[in-house]
């Protein structure tokens, strides 16, 4: 049996019923770690020893049935953004060698809180940007899918493609990842995994790494709606330690998801349908408008004007904030430095070994639109383009109550087959994904098909400020009409190979099939007949 | 939004303002980079914005109030922590006052 391939619902319910234990199956997540981070590279950093405390100490609150988390137990791997106390977070940036931070940060504490156990540190594009997780200082990491009868390596998107990959791959059950342009949703649409952005506010910030703090927002990369929703419930909360985090109450999340769709309004917009947009995303898009009209919900067409604005003004406001946050990285107080003639030269330095090409360029960018002349002309223009974006999604929730979109307008891309020559290429990943942040909604990705290439394809669903129940209830739908999506074959594990027992089947197991083999398996507390590790 | 078109010259100036050092060929690279991307978000010249007022905040939400009182401190370790250099309690940089 394949511990590490379950479920987080699912490994829930086995840990209370006391058919396993928290140490096997950190341990299983562990071994999977060890077989197969050498060819994924998602994990910079794993915490093996702290990981089985941890467990140990679950197995003891579980086994007295006395203090029981939500997430008892849970092996999680964390994106390298978030600030874990005395385990060195880097944001996968060079500037940040070695770094340990004397805090923790909210969401983790959250989760640690909730009884979850941390397996190590997750890849991420440096500083989370890129699309692609090709810019991390620690290399970059590999998307567990490959194409029909191909070899290539492909990128597990970005920038939390370290989420993505674990998740996708089953060496952790769900993990943090952080979205400022489309970061969760994009890496969870090229791996076949669920992401959700909840409503800027919802998670704290306090403790991650800031990229753009007016767009920066916490959230899970998980293999199921259900698991997405467990970790979101924990991750979430209100913190004084955060001014811009909301104080308002979370629903149940697991418990708003088997509610029917009946009656709701699902808006199409049709800027979305962009020119060169290839059919199977079309068709894909198209399959989702049926699975929520045989759920009994309406389909509306919707305008949202400036969809195409959205992602030119990020490209001011993203840079601009950037280039504030990134001030503070001088060699002073924490990190790397490299010595110059005086403290200026000393700053210059620092920062340009220590700083990567993208981060460099959005600094500059952000420096520019910035300076003394320009502010007007380009941030000031892009913010009042931003309240256009944010009207847009006013009067689209005045008649509808979610909006479908394709994730991404590409399945995954083969590692260096992008932004080589032109960055612009990298940045039109987050063509469907980046309206989202500029208006501060909640967004997720539900894998919702395969290319013809059989690689997974996600579908965007939009909610309105502080409804991720509806969207995580709508994704639900999906989930449950095309399938949860298998843990491929696994090519990446070595000799010692703990996920492989027989290659993976041709036909995908459908969702109502998993599902039901799940529930069928929690209720008899019997381990159930598995397919190559996949559900 | 102006037609701007950056050369070598503005590149070093905005690396020095953000204290990044470039070298030659590097600043070659980076103009064309940020060309490029400048000339893309020009487009949105093309979208009247007059009437519009900036969107500064997602939320709309209002900002806590707390008392006005110490609530954190005495980590002076921990903060040094990290630090390349320091000497009792200090951070060490090289000399900037003659």
């Amino acid at each position: 049996m394949t511990l590490n391939s379950l479920t987080i619902s699912e490994a829930r319910d086995k840990l209370r019923s006391k058919e396993i234990k928290a140490t096997e199956l950190t341990e299983a997540c562990l071994s999977a770690i060890e077989a197969g981070n050498e060819a994924l590279n998602a994990f910079v950093l794993v915490t093996a020893d702290k990981a089985m405390d941890a467990a140990k100490e679950s197995d003891k609150r579980l086994a007295a049935n006395k203090n029981v988390g939500a997430l008892e137990g849970i092996p999680l791997g964390i994106k390298d953004l978030y600030c874990t106390k005395g385990v060195r977070t880097t944001a996968c940036s060079h500037i940040l060698d070695g770094f340990e931070p004397p805090y923790e940060s909210t969401v983790t504490q959250n989760l640690w809180d909730a009884g979850a156990v941390m397996l190590g540190k997750l890849n991420m594009d440096e500083f989370a940007m890129g699309s692609s997780t090709e810019t991390s200082h620690f290399g970059a990491c590999i998307n567990p899918w490959r194409a029909k009868d191909k070899t290539e390596k492909l990128v597990p998107g970005g920038s939390s493609g370290g989420s993505s990959s674990a998740v996708a791959a089953g060496l952790c059950l769900g993990a943090t990842a952080s979205d400022t342009g489309g970061s969760i949703r994009q890496p969870a649409a090229f791996t076949g995994t669920v992401g959700i952005k909840p409503t800027y506010g919802r998670c704290s910030r306090w403790g991650m790494v800031a990229f753009a703090s007016s767009l920066d927002q916490a959230g899970p990369i998980a293999r199921s709606i259900r698991d997405a929703a467990l970790l979101l419930q924990a991750m979430a909360s209100h913190d004084l330690k955060d001014s811009t985090s909301v104080d308002k109450p979370l629903p149940d999340l697991e418990k708003a998801l088997g509610q029917p769709l009946k009656g709701l309004r699902i808006g199409i917009p049709k800027e979305y349908r962009v020119e060169g947009m290839s059919a199977e995303i079309e068709a894909l898009w198209q399959k989702g408008i049926a699975i929520f009209k045989d759920a009994g919900a309406t389909i509306v067409d919707i305008s949202l004007p400036h969809t195409k604005a959205a992602l030119p003004a990020y490209y001011i406001v993203a840079p601009a904030e950037a280039s504030s946050n990134l001030a503070r990285y001088d060699g002073v107080r924490y990190g790397l430095r490299v010595n110059g003639r005086d403290i200026i030269d000393m700053y210059e330095e620092t920062r340009s070994e220590g700083f990567g090409a993208e981060v460099k360029r959005r600094i500059l960018i952000g420096t520019y639109v910035l300076s003394a002349g320009y502010y007007d002309a380009y941030y000031l223009k892009a913010q009042k383009v931003r309240s256009l974006i944010k009207r847009d999604f006013d009067d689209a929730f005045e008649k509808v109550d979610a909006v479908l979109t394709p994730t991404t307008p590409t399945p995954a891309f083969a590692l260096g087959s992008q932004g080589g020559s032109d960055p612009l290429e990298m940045y039109l990943n987050d063509i469907f994904t980046v309206t989202v942040n500029m208006a501060g909604l909640p967004g997720l990705s539900v894998p919702a098909g395969f290319s013809s290439e059989g690689l997974p394809l996600g579908l965007q669903i939009i909610g309105k400020p502080f409804d991720e129940a509806l969207v995580l209830r709508a994704g639900q739908v999906i989930e449950d009409a095309v399938g949860r999506m298998p843990i491929p074959a696994p090519w990446w594990a070595g000799s010692k190979a703990p996920i492989p027992k027989k290659p993976a089947p041709d036909k995908k197991p459908s969702a109502a099939e998993s599902e039901a083999a799940a529930k069928k398996g929690a209720a008899k507390s019997k381990p159930r007949k598995r397919q190559n590790g996949s559900t | 939004m102006t037609k701007s078109q950056i050369d070598e010259a503005t590149v070093k100036r905005i690396a020095h303002l953000a204290r990044v050092k470039v070298s030659s060929q590097e600043a070659h690279s980076l103009q064309r980079e940020l060309n490029g991307i400048l000339a893309w978000v020009e487009e949105l010249n093309a979208i009247p914005t007059d009437e519009i007022v900036p969107l500064t905040s997602v939320g709309g939400a209002k900002l806590h109030m707390r008392a006005d009182v110490v609530t954190d401190g005495g980590k002076a370790a921990d903060i040094l922590k990290n630090a390349p250099k320091s000497e009792d309690h200090f951070f060490l940089v090289p000399k900037v006052i003659e």
